[in-house]
């Protein structure tokens, strides 16, 4: 007996976002990368084909951290100490999109120089953030934006407390922002509708709407991006774009991650463990709705391009 | 699907005798819709009507337990996403073993010993599927039953027993007339599977390759008298995965559609990327999980994802708020703060208990929320942290005022310096894994 499956019916869709520029569109990236444009929730190809798939970034940063994992430090060896080497590696281990995080140490100029060097040495598109400091942030990404005119570089991080000056930057300089929020519907909603305001196209806007690692507040993130999805697919405007989530720094902060020695024997193999920790985090918010996840370990990221992959595929 | 008042009173006679209890039949009907009353107080129903009614109360994903020395419970789920509700019954983690593995009783005691705390709750395996020889001999039969006694010398946990319908029978025949799951019913062998399942009292894996063919094949199983079922997709692959499930839960759950209307179990042992198949059947609907082997270091981010994703969403978890005493804390110890927040609370904790440092951990009630988000929703301002400190009576416990706010909220440390007065306010790390070196370097 054939059985009919109920369909949801959904009158609104996600937005598609466009990150990058080629030459002929005025940048100078290998590939553009689009995300979004669903109709339906994650994956369900029964109801509507998945016109985007979610892209993958690797963060680095301008400076050699000295806070990251040493499994990190291991697998990214010298690399870490200069962003351009370390921006290829990371188009190698397989990323869609990098990350390039600055940090405090930066200077206008620094900043300017590693993004430009970033640029040069890969392809691919490129998300800069600040290093999380209101005003530092301006300071440095102002700079960057109008450095990289026409690159449709994404901003980041816009938050209620400060996003005037990087959406007012990425406005003139042909950019798009990340805009976070924690946790919240419509925290998130809000902060979408001021920086609509201020006249930014909504198709170069990324909302962030925050994740917890595992074992760590991520089941919040994780109901909170399956609202915001299907708020979005019942035509809610304020919700209609992409989501970028951060699993990998969240992940790469918790002990389970971060520390081999002292710890349970029943928490297993480090190594192991630590990238089971980030893979685990990273597929439950993909099943969620992620349309970016960035990711720190490059095995990590070869087994969660290798699902999605699989999700992908009717 | 439950059914509404109204939808209740129309199948009742309407005639207000009265003989219930209750002054009409309406009223009747919607206390039977909230689950107050039993139909059986109503003398005059129709038979009809009694099944149509004890058909609509009957969950519509049925809940199959297995029961041994520990349980396990799947099915008895009411929504598609958590938020809509919560998620009841987690799925259970079985840990597949060979019937002909010469280290049997070592791998079962092995992983059957394991135990892995988490916020103060200890996690361990649900159980085992035994999976007997693949040619279907006398001998396979055989050894399964021998490998069921030994699987029983070193764990009480339920099992899951794979094989053919011979092998079953003799490892049900060494069960002493406990119930294990049996695996599998197909279109091939579903009469004798029913049999077996149904002599037993076993629950019954029912498999096929569409939802069609599960269909039929559950609603013949069921006619042969076997109510216990639990459906496999017979797909191994992600995509397909988290089609069917989702189909077969919207199936139960939308269309009340009862040959559906049975928990699943998920073989991410079978799949490419075992932590990445085992990651999205505990997101997404799975009642019965097999790995393929004992782990931890898979295990362990498998059974906080499952906790995570199965926590109820308007309850978040909350430990008491008081003032709790770490590392037998002295006078002139530090006093530390942070929020009721489960997570926030055994993070905070294992890192000062794991640094050896004595210290006062003062835990206000933010509602149950984490520092930042507890911060953000004026949960945890200067205020509430004071009021806490001044009706626990902290000055009392302590012979040097010093109180250490959680870095991520360092902002009030000027007005919890007026709050305070005589307390001197310092500003520690932001996160719990920074603690113990702050505390060594910072806090003399």
């Amino acid at each position: 007996m054939p059985i009919e499956i109920p369909r949801d019916k959904w009158s609104g869709s996600v937005r598609p976002v466009t990150i990058g520029a080629t030459a002929a569109e005025g940048g100078t990236r290998a590939r553009a990368v689009t995300i979004g444009g669903q109709t339906c929730m994650p994956y369900l190809h029964f109801e509507a084909p998945m016109p985007n798939k979610p892209a993958i970034a690797i963060e680095i940063k301008s400076r050699k951290p000295d806070d990251w994992s040493a499994l990190l430090a291991e697998v990214w060896g010298d690399a870490m100490a200069d962003p351009a080497q370390w921006a290829k590696k990371a188009e190698e281990a397989g990323a869609d999109l990098l990350v390039l995080a600055l940090t405090l140490e930066d200077t206008p100029e620094s900043a300017v120089k590693i993004v430009k060097s970033v640029l040069g040495a890969s392809g691919l598109p490129l998300i800069v953030w600040g290093p999380g400091q209101a005003e530092k942030d301006n300071e440095l990404l102002v700079p960057v934006s109008e450095a990289t005119k026409g690159e449709k570089i994404v901003l980041g991080i816009c938050e209620d407390k400060n996003y005037r000056t990087i959406v007012a930057t990425a406005m003139a300089n042909g950019h798009l922002v990340q805009a976070r929020t924690a946790m919240d519907v419509n925290l998130a909603k809000q902060l979408n509708i001021l920086i609509s305001d201020m006249g930014m196209p909504k198709d170069r806007i990324v909302m962030d709407p925050t994740t917890g690692a595992l074992g760590y507040g991520m089941e919040y993130g994780y109901s909170v991006m399956e609202r915001l999805r299907m708020a979005s697919l019942q035509g809610d405007a304020m919700t209609q774009f992409p989501m970028l989530v951060t699993p990998g720094y969240e992940a790469w902060k918790t002990k389970e991650s971060k520390v081999g020695e002292g710890v349970p024997e029943a928490w297993g193999d480090w190594k192991a463990r630590a990238i089971n920790w980030e893979i685990v985090t990273t597929i439950a918010l993909v099943e969620s709705g992620a349309d970016v996840v960035v990711l720190r370990h490059p095995e990590s990221v070869k087994r969660v391009k290798d699902a999605i992959g699989e999700l992908v595929t009717v | 699907m439950a059914l509404s008042g109204i939808q209740i009173y129309k199948m009742l006679p309407q005639t207000n005798c009265k003989e219930c209890g209750f002054p009409t039949c309406l009223a009747f009907a919607m206390k039977l819709a909230a689950k107050q009353v039993e139909l059986s107080s109503c003398p005059y129903v129709s038979e009809a009507s009694k099944k149509q009614l004890a058909e609509s109360a009957a969950p519509p994903i049925r809940l199959v337990t297995l029961k041994a020395g520990t349980e396990v419970k799947a099915g008895n789920e009411v929504v598609m996403f958590r938020h809509e509700k919560t998620f009841y019954n987690k799925p259970g983690l079985f840990i597949r073993v060979n019937a002909s593995d010469p280290e049997l009783a070592a791998k079962v005691a092995k992983a059957d010993a394991y135990k892995v705390s988490y916020v103060g709750m200890d996690f361990t395996v649900d159980g085992f599927a035994l999976v007997g020889d693949a040619d279907a001999s006398t001998g396979s039969a055989q050894s399964m039953a021998a490998a069921v006694k030994t699987v029983r010398t070193a764990t009480k946990r339920p099992l899951i027993l794979m094989g053919d319908a011979a092998a079953l029978q003799a490892g049900l025949s060494a069960c002493g007339g406990e119930t294990p799951l049996l695996y599998a019913a197909d279109a091939s062998n579903a009469d004798a599977m029913a049999d077996l399942a149904k002599n037993s009292k076993s629950a019954l894996v029912v498999k096929a390759d569409s939802l069609d063919g599960l269909a039929d094949l559950t609603q013949k199983i069921q006619a042969k008298g076997v109510e216990d079922m639990v459906l496999d997709f017979g797909a191994r692959g992600m995509s397909e995965c988290l089609t069917r499930s989702t189909q077969a839960r919207r199936m139960a759950l939308k269309a009340n559609f009862k040959p559906l209307g049975y928990p699943t179990i998920a073989f991410p042992c079978e799949a490419k990327d075992e932590g990445v198949a085992a990651a999205q059947a505990i997101s997404k609907y799975a009642g019965f999980i097999v790995l393929s082997e004992f782990k931890p270091e898979l295990l362990y981010p498998l059974l906080v994802l499952r906790e995570n994703i199965y926590t109820d969403p308007q309850k978040p978890i909350q430990v008491q708020p008081g003032i709790y005493e770490i590392n037998s804390p002295k006078p002139e110890s530090p006093v530390l703060v942070t929020t009721n927040f489960s997570i926030t609370y055994f993070s905070v904790a294992n890192e000062v208990e794991g640094s050896g440092l004595p210290a006062w951990l003062v835990v206000t009630d933010a509602e149950g929320m984490s520092v930042l988000t507890a911060w953000a929703a004026g949960k945890f301002d200067a205020e509430r942290i004071a009021k806490s400190i001044k009706s626990l009576d902290v000055a009392s416990k302590v012979s040097r005022k010093r109180v250490v706010l959680p870095g991520h909220v360092a902002v009030l440390s000027g007005e919890l310096e007026e709050e305070l007065p005589d307390w001197e306010i310092r500003v520690g790390p932001r996160e719990a894994v920074d603690l113990p070196a702050f505390m060594k370097q910072a806090l003399n």
